[in-house]
C-alpha cells in the first residue's frame, strides 16, 4: 500500500468512455467529433461538444457506485484497458501499491485485482473501480475519460460481452437480454440486464443533451466568414490604430458556394484559410470551417502546402479567435467598437445558421453537385498528397466543376466522403468506357492532373497556351455535321481496306476542311487517330505518308494532340525520322512539330530518342548551294522541318540540355546562315528559346550567331525579327555580347524597330534587347545618336507591361550618364516614370525605381521628381514586399535625399517614414540591408533626422550587421556606421554593441572601397577611448599603419587620425599612469 | 553471249533507257540472259515469257495481284508479243526503277487502263479494287463499299465529271496528290525492293 497521495482517477473516466461509445454508439461515433485528418486510432477533438459528452459520462460513472452499488461490483467480461497519465503515486487506501504497479484490493472472484496499473497500461474490471478511479483522477478526469474511450471505441463488448455489441440498426440486445433473463435464473444476467439498460439510458441522456448543445452551436458559413475578413480588413493595415498589420486569404480564388478550401477539405468543413499578422505576434495562420475558427499548422515555406490539422482550441468567429491571440488586437478593437460592432451585429446574425437543420439536406446536395464531376475528382488524390498549385489556386478543372457549389457539403463526417467514393468509381468505368468509345475525351482532363504531377521539373520559357485549354464537348448527337457520317465512311475503310483502298480512302479525307474542328474531332470520335497511327506502323510507306499528312494537319488541334500522344504516336513518328524516305521524315518532323507542344509530349520525343534524330537531321550539306538539286532542295527542307521540331521541344529545359548534348548547336548555327524566312523563323525561335540557358548564350557568341542574328533585325518578316531581337535580349547580359551587337551594326535596326509600336511582342522583343545592349556605355551612346531616348519616353505611356518594363529598364541604364538624364527631363520624361511608381508589377517596379533613382542624380530632375513627390512614392515602396523592390526603392531614395533641397525637412515629412527604414535593417537580404545602409548614411546627414533615427534604434540594428563578409553591405554599413557617430553617445552605443572589433577586420577585405569606409568609420569610433582598445587589442595599428601609405587620400586621412587617435590616448594614459 | 555483241547492244540501248549509266545497262543484260536461258541463243526474238516475267515481279519486288502483273507484263511488252525482250527489258526498268514523275504516270495509267482505250472507266476501277476492301458478312450487298470507293475516287480524280477518267483527269489527280499515282494498285516497286534490286544486280556486274 502506497504511501501514496492522492487517489487515482482512472475509474470514471473508463466507464464514461465506454458508455458513450457503447450505449451511446450513435452519440460518439456520430455526434462526437473525431479528428479528421490523420490516420490511425481516431482521437477525440477536444471540442466543446466532446467535452460536455465526456463531462456527462464523468458524472454518470462517478456517481455509479453510490446509486447501483450491486451493479458496481459486476465484473467486466473483459478489463477496459488504455494508457493513463497518472502516476502510480495517486493512489493510496484500497490499493496494494509494489513499485510502479498499483492493484485495487478488491479482487473478482478468481483473485484477480479489479483494477491493475503497470507502467502506463491501466486495467479496470468493474464500474465500481471505475468511479473509484474517477475520483482518484480528480483534475485529470477529463483526460482519462478520454484516453479510455480511444482506446475502447466499443466498450459493451467488454464489460458485458460480445452479445451486446453495438449493431447498426435495430438494436435487439435488449430483447435477447430479457428472454434470457427469463429462462435462467443466473443473477448475473439480471445484473447485466440492468447495467444494459442503465447503459441505455444514459446513451439516451447524452443523444439529448448533445442534441441540445448541438441546437445552440451557430455554424459559421462562407458568407458570414467573407463578412467579417471584409470588415476586419478594413480596419487594417499599417499605422497605430488598425487593429492588424494585414489579413490576407492564402487563395484568390473563390468556389461559387463562397468556400476558398479546396474541395477535398471542403467535405471537413473548412471554408478558407488566412494569414493574419497582427501588430504584436508572429502571423497566424488560420483555418475558418464551419465549426469555427482555429489555427493551422501553417504554411511550410518551401512547399507553399498547408497543414490542415487543427493547432488551437475552436473559436466561434474570428473576432472572438483575433482577441484571444493580440492583445493589441484587443487594445485597438477597443477604439474602434463603434464603428465596429454597430452595423455587423445583425448582418452577423443574419449569416449564422442553426446546422442539423440542414445537416442531412446537405448531403444530399454534395451527391447532386458532385456526382457528373466525380471523374475529374477522382483523379485529383493525388492532389491531396501535394498539393500542386502554388497558390493553392484550383485549376480551371475544378472550376468547372459543379463541387464549387457543395457549398454546404462542408461537412464534419469522414463518412459522407466514404459513401461518395464507391460511386466514383463506377462513374470512372463508365467514363473510360466512353472515352474508349471515343465519344468525349475526357481523358484530356485526367492526362492533365497527372502531368502536372509527372513534370514539376520541366520548365518553359513561354507560357503554354494549350496547357489549360478547356475541353470542348460534342452536344449529344443531335447535330452532327454531315461530314461526321462522311468522316465516319472513310475511317471505315481505313480500317478494312488494302494499301490501296486505304491510300484512297486517306487522299479522299484530305479533302475535307482538316483545318476546322468539326472535322478535326469528327476524326477523333469516329477512332480515326487510332487508325491513322496504327497506319504509322505499317511497312507502306504510302499509308504512312498519307497518314502523316492528315495527323500534321489535325494536330493543330490541342485536344487532337494529347490524344496522338496518348496513342502512343510520338514514339512511331520519332522512329519514322529514321526512315530513308525523305518526305516521310519531313512530314514526321513536321507533326512533331506540331504535337510536342506540351510538356508531357516534349518530354516523351526526349525519353526516345527524338532530339538526337531530330538534330540529325539539321545536318544538310547543301545548305550554301546556290543552285541545288531537287533532292539537295529537299535536304534542305528536311533540315526545316527538323528545326521546327526541335523548336517546340526546346520549351523544355531538359530537352535545350538534350539538343546541345546531340551537337544540335553548330547545326543551328550554319542554318542560321540561311536566307530563307521559313528556315530561319524555326532556327532563330529555337535559338531564343534555348538562351534562356548559359551554354547556348555561350555558344551563340562564339559560333558567331550574334552577326546572323543582327542581319536578320532587318528582315521584312516580323516574327522572325523578334526572335531575333529576344535572342539578343537575352545573350546581351554579356558585355562581349553586347559590344558584338553594336559591331555588327545592329543598334540601328533596333532603334529602327522601336517605331513600329503596333506590334507588341515585337516591341517587347525590341525594348528588351536595348534594354540589355544599353548596359554598355558604348552602346548608349550610340542610342542617343540614333534619338533612342527620346523614342522610349514616348513609349512610357499606354503600353503593355511586358513592354513597359523593358523601355524603363532601359532609361534606367541609359540614366547612368548625365547628358541622357537631361535629355529625358527635356523630353518631358520624369512625370510618367513618376507616375510608374504607382504600379504594382514587381519586375516593373524594381526597374522605375532604379530609373528614378538614376534621374534624381540631377538637382534639376530632382526638383521635378519632389514637386511630384516621387520621393514619398519611393518611400512607400519600402513597403513593398519583395526585397528587390525594398533595395531598388532604397537605392534610389539616397540620391533624392542628397540632390533635393530641404532633404531633411522632407524625410521628416513622411509621418513613419524613419522607422519604416530603420525596420528594414532587420531584412535577411543582403541588397535590401546594403541599401538601406547607404540611404541611412545620406539619412543622417541631417542632425535632427540622425536624432531620430537613433530614437529608432539604429545603432544596435547597425551593430547586429557587422559580422559579414559581404562587401557591398560593408562598405555601407561602414560608412551608416561613421555617419551615425555624429550624434549623442552614439559612439559609445557603437563599442557597447560590439560594433567594433568586426570592423577591424574589414580591413583585410579585398576592397579599397570598404577599407576607406571602414577607415572613416574607426576614425569616429576611436573618439571613444573604450573603442581605441577594443581597436588595438584587434590589432588595428598595424592595418592602418598599412593604409596610410595608400593613394587614397580620404583613406589616408582617416587612417592617419585614427591611429593618432589611439596614440593620444596611450599616451595619455602613460602619462596618468606616471605623469 | 561475247563482250563485243554485249557491248554494242548496251550502247544501243543506253539511248532509250536514259535513267541507267552504261555498265548499269550491261548489267541488265547479262541479268536479262541469266533468267531466260540458252533461250536467247536459240531463238533470237524471243525473251521472257509472262510466267517467267511474273515469276520476277513476285519474287523480286513482291508483287501479289495477279491481274496487276498481267498488266505490268502488257505495258513492258511494248510490241505485244508476248514475250519481253531485252530491250524491252532494260527500258521497262529504266521507267520501273528510275522513271520521273511524267514517265511513271504514264506507264501507270497504261497498267490501269484494262482495255486500252485511253480511259479508266468505272468498270475497270470496280474491277480492279474488287479486292480492295475486307468483306463485311454483315452488309447486304457485299460490292456496295467497292462501288462506294469507286465513287469516291471519280469524286477526287474526275476532273471532267465525264464518269470515267481520261489520262489528263489522271495526270492532274496525280500531280495533286502524288500518293495516287498507283491509286489502282501496287505496280511499280516500293523503296526497298528497287534498292535491293539495284543492288544486286549491279553489284554483282562490279564483282565480275
Amino acid at each position: 500500500m502506497g504511501a501514496g497521495v492522492r487517489p487515482a482517477l482512472h475509474p470514471l473516466c473508463g466507464e464514461t468512455a465506454l458508455i458513450l461509445v457503447g450505449a451511446m454508439g450513435v452519440t460518439l461515433t456520430r455526434a462526437a467529433q473525431w479528428t479528421s485528418a490523420g490516420s490511425g486510432p481516431g482521437t477525440l477533438e477536444i471540442t466543446p461538444l466532446n467535452e460536455s459528452l465526456l463531462n456527462e459520462i464523468i458524472k454518470f460513472t462517478e456517481g455509479f457506485h453510490y446509486r447501483h452499488p450491486q451493479e458496481a461490483a459486476f465484473v467486466f467480461r473483459e478489463p477496459l484497458e488504455w494508457k493513463t497519465r497518472l502516476d502510480y503515486s495517486v493512489f493510496e487506501s484500497g490499493y496494494e501499491i509494489s513499485g510502479t504497479t498499483v492493484q485495487s484490493e478488491d479482487k473478482d472472484k478468481d483473485g484477480q485485482p479489479l483494477l491493475l496499473l503497470t507502467a502506463s497500461t491501466i486495467r479496470v474490471r468493474s464500474f465500481g473501480e471505475l468511479s473509484r478511479l474517477l475520483s482518484v483522477a480528480t483534475e485529470k478526469k477529463l483526460k482519462e475519460a478520454q484516453a479510455c474511450l480511444e482506446a475502447n471505441r466499443d466498450p459493451i463488448v467488454k464489460i458485458l460481452g460480445p452479445g451486446y455489441g453495438t449493431v447498426e440498426g435495430e438494436d435487439m440486445s435488449m430483447l435477447r437480454l430479457l428472454e434470457k433473463v427469463k429462462k435462467d435464473d443466473d443473477p448475473e444476467t439480471e445484473i447485466k440486464m440492468k447495467i444494459s439498460l442503465l447503459l441505455q439510458q444514459l446513451d439516451m441522456q447524452l443523444l439529448n443533451s448533445s442534441l441540445k448543445h448541438i441546437s445552440r452551436e451557430v455554424r459559421l458559413t462562407p458568407t458570414s466568414v467573407k463578412n467579417e475578413v471584409d470588415l476586419l480588413k478594413h480596419f487594417s493595415g499599417k499605422g497605430e490604430d488598425t487593429v492588424l498589420e494585414s489579413l490576407e486569404y492564402t487563395s484568390d480564388y473563390e468556389f461559387s458556394n463562397g468556400c476558398r478550401a479546396p474541395p477535398w477539405r471542403q467535405v471537413h468543413g473548412e471554408i478558407c484559410y488566412l494569414i493574419v499578422k497582427p501588430h504584436d505576434t508572429n502571423p497566424l495562420f488560420i483555418t475558418c470551417s464551419t465549426a469555427g475558427v482555429f489555427l493551422n499548422g501553417g504554411r511550410e515555406k518551401e512547399k507553399d502546402d498547408i497543414e490542415y490539422e487543427r493547432k488551437s482550441d475552436i473559436y466561434k468567429d474570428l473576432v472572438t479567435f483575433l482577441r484571444e491571440r493580440s492583445p493589441k488586437f484587443l487594445e485597438n478593437m477597443a477604439k474602434q467598437e463603434y464603428t465596429f460592432f454597430e452595423e455587423p451585429v445583425h448582418e452577423k446574425q443574419q449569416h449564422l445558421e442553426i446546422v442539423d437543420t440542414e445537416d442531412s439536406g446537405q448531403s444530399q446536395k454534395f451527391y447532386d453537385c458532385s456526382e457528373k464531376n466525380v471523374f475529374e475528382k477522382m483523379k485529383s488524390p493525388p492532389v491531396k498528397g501535394k498539393p500542386i498549385d502554388k497558390k493553392l489556386e484550383p485549376s480551371l478543372k475544378w472550376k468547372d466543376t459543379g463541387l464549387a457549389g457543395s457549398q454546404d457539403a462542408a461537412k464534419k463526417d469522414i463518412k459522407e466522403e466514404k459513401e461518395v467514393r464507391p460511386i466514383s468509381h463506377e462513374l470512372k468505368k463508365k467514363a473510360s468506357i466512353i472515352s474508349s468509345g471515343s465519344v468525349k475525351a475526357q481523358s484530356a482532363t485526367k492526362r492533365k492532373v497527372s502531368e502536372k504531377s509527372e513534370e514539376a521539373s520541366e520548365s518553359s520559357s513561354e507560357s503554354e497556351e494549350d496547357e489549360e485549354q478547356p475541353e470542348r464537348h460534342q452536344e449529344g448527337n443531335t447535330d452532327l455535321p454531315s461530314e461526321y457520317w462522311q468522316i465516319q465512311k472513310l475511317v471505315k475503310y481505313l480500317k478494312g481496306g488494302n494499301q490501296t483502298a486505304t491510300v484512297i480512302a486517306l487522299c479522299s479525307m484530305r479533302d475535307f476542311n482538316l483545318a476546322q474542328e468539326t472535322c478535326q474531332l469528327a476524326i477523333r470520335d469516329v477512332g480515326g487517330l487510332e487508325v491513322l497511327i496504327n497506319l504509322l506502323d505499317t511497312e507502306d510507306v504510302k499509308c504512312k505518308i498519307g497518314s502523316l499528312k492528315i495527323l500534321k494537319e489535325i494536330s493543330q488541334n490541342s485536344q487532337i494532340r494529347r490524344t496522338i500522344a496518348d496513342l502512343g504516336g510520338l514514339q512511331i513518328m520519332v522512329k519514322i525520322l529514321d526512315s530513308p524516305d525523305k518526305d516521310l521524315k519531313c512530314l514526321a518532323a513536321e507533326t512533331i512539330a506540331n504535337v510536342a507542344k506540351f510538356k508531357r509530349a516534349r518530354r516523351t520525343v526526349r525519353q526516345h530518342g527524338g532530339i538526337t534524330r531530330l538534330v540529325g537531321l539539321l545536318d544538310c550539306v547543301s545548305m550554301g548551294l546556290a543552285n541545288p538539286t531537287p533532292s539537295q532542295t529537299k535536304d534542305i527542307e528536311i533540315a526545316r522541318c527538323g528545326a521546327l521540331a526541335l523548336w517546340s521541344c526546346s520549351k523544355s529545359t531538359k530537352n535545350k540540355e538534350a539538343i546541345r548534348k546531340a551537337g544540335g548547336i553548330p547545326l543551328l548555327a550554319q542554318l542560321l546562315k540561311s536566307p530563307h524566312v521559313s528556315m530561319l523563323t524555326p532556327v532563330v525561335g529555337t535559338l531564343q528559346e534555348c538562351a534562356s540557358e548559359p551554354s547556348y548564350r555561350l555558344a551563340i557568341k562564339t559560333e558567331r550567331m550574334i552577326e546572323n542574328l543582327v542581319k536578320n533585325l532587318s528582315s521584312e518578316n516580323q516574327e522572325l525579327q523578334m526572335h531575333c531581337a529576344s535572342a539578343i535580349f537575352k545573350c546581351a547580359e554579356d558585355e562581349e555580347t553586347r559590344d558584338l551587337v553594336r559591331q555588327h551594326g545592329g543598334l540601328q535596326p533596333l532603334a529602327t524597330l522601336l517605331s513600329n509600336s503596333e506590334n507588341k511582342e515585337l516591341l517587347a522583343a525590341v525594348t528588351g534587347a536595348i534594354w540589355k545592349c544599353a548596359i554598355s556605355r558604348e552602346n548608349v551612346t550610340k542610342f542617343r545618336e540614333y534619338k533612342v531616348i527620346e523614342t522610349l519616353v514616348g513609349l512610357l505611356t499606354d503600353q503593355p507591361e511586358e513592354v513597359l518594363v523593358n523601355v524603363v529598364g532601359a532609361l534606367g541604364e541609359c540614366c547612368q550618364e548625365p547628358i541622357n538624364r537631361a535629355i529625358i527631363r527635356k523630353c518631358a520624361g520624369i512625370p510618367p516614370l513618376v507616375n510608374l511608381l504607382t504600379g504594382t508589377n514587381q519586375a516593373l517596379l524594381v526597374n522605375v525605381t532604379k530609373a528614378v533613382g538614376s534621374c534624381a542624380a540631377e538637382p534639376e530632375n530632382m526638383m521635378i521628381i519632389d514637386r511630384l513627390d516621387g520621393v514619398r512614392l519611393l518611400w512607400s515602396l519600402l513597403k513593398n514586399p519583395h526585397p528587390d523592390v525594398q533595395a531598388s526603392a532604397a537605392w534610389a531614395i539616397c540620391p533624392c535625399i542628397e540632390n533635393a533641397k530641404d532633404a531633411g525637412e522632407m524625410v521628416r515629412s513622411f509621418v513613419g517614414g524613419l522607422e519604416l527604414i530603420v525596420n528594414l535593417l532587420k531584412s535577411e537580404h543582403k541588397e535590401v540591408l546594403a541599401s538601406v545602409c547607404a540611404a541611412i548614411t545620406n539619412i543622417a546627414k541631417d542632425e535632427e533626422n540622425l536624432a531620430v533615427i537613433t530614437d529608432h534604434g539604429v545603432v544596435p540594428l547597425l551593430s547586429r550587421l557587422a559580422n559579414t563578409n559581404n562587401d557591398k553591405l560593408r562598405r555601407h554599413l561602414a560608412e551608416a556606421i561613421s555617419r551615425c557617430c555624429m550624434w549623442g553617445s552614439n559612439r559609445i552605443a557603437f563599442g557597447e554593441t560590439k560594433a567594433v572589433a568586426p570592423l577591424v577586420h574589414y580591413l583585410k577585405s579585398d576592397d579599397t572601397a570598404v577599407h576607406r569606409a571602414t577607415a572613416q568609420a574607426l576614425y569616429q569610433l576611436s573618439e571613444d577611448p573604450n573603442n581605441c582598445i577594443t581597436m588595438h587589442e584587434n590589432g588595428v595599428v598595424k592595418l592602418l599603419l598599412g593604409m596610410v601609405g595608400s593613394t587614397d587620400e580620404i583613406l589616408q586621412e582617416a587612417a592617419a587620425g585614427c591611429i593618432a587617435n589611439i596614440r593620444r590616448l596611450a599616451l595619455a594614459t602613460e602619462k596618468a599612469k606616471y605623469g | 553471249m561475247n563482250r563485243k555483241k554485249l557491248q554494242k547492244q548496251a550502247e544501243a540501248l543506253n539511248r532509250s533507257a536514259r535513267h541507267f549509266r552504261r555498265p548499269e545497262v550491261e548489267c541488265l543484260i547479262r541479268l536479262f540472259h541469266t533468267l531466260v536461258p540458252e533461250a536467247g541463243e536459240r531463238r533470237g526474238a524471243a525473251g521472257l515469257d509472262r510466267n517467267a516475267f511474273r515469276s520476277v515481279l513476285h519474287l523480286t519486288f513482291g508483287m501479289t495481284d495477279d491481274m496487276i502483273m498481267d498488266r505490268v507484263f502488257r505495258a513492258f511488252d511494248k510490241d505485244n508479243d508476248s514475250c519481253v525482250s531485252v530491250k524491252e527489258w532494260v527500258e521497262g526498268l529504266s521507267i520501273f526503277l528510275r522513271g520521273t514523275l511524267e514517265e511513271k504516270m504514264k506507264y501507270c495509267f497504261e497498267v490501269y487502263d484494262l482495255n486500252g482505250d485511253g480511259y479508266i472507266s468505272r468498270e475497270e476501277m470496280f474491277h480492279m479494287l474488287k479486292n480492295s476492301l475486307l468483306k463485311q458478312p454483315t452488309e447486304e450487298d457485299p460490292d456496295e463499299g467497292i462501288k462506294d470507293l469507286v465513287e469516291i475516287t471519280l469524286k477526287k480524280m474526275d476532273y471532267d465529271h465525264d464518269g470515267k477518267l481520261s489520262y489528263a483527269d489522271f495526270e492532274k489527280a496525280v500531280r495533286d496528290e502524288n500518293l495516287l499515282l498507283e491509286a489502282f494498285g501496287p505496280c511499280l516497286p516500293d523503296i526497298k525492293s528497287s534498292m535491293a534490286f539495284e543492288m544486286q544486280a549491279f553489284q554483282e556486274t562490279h564483282d565480275l
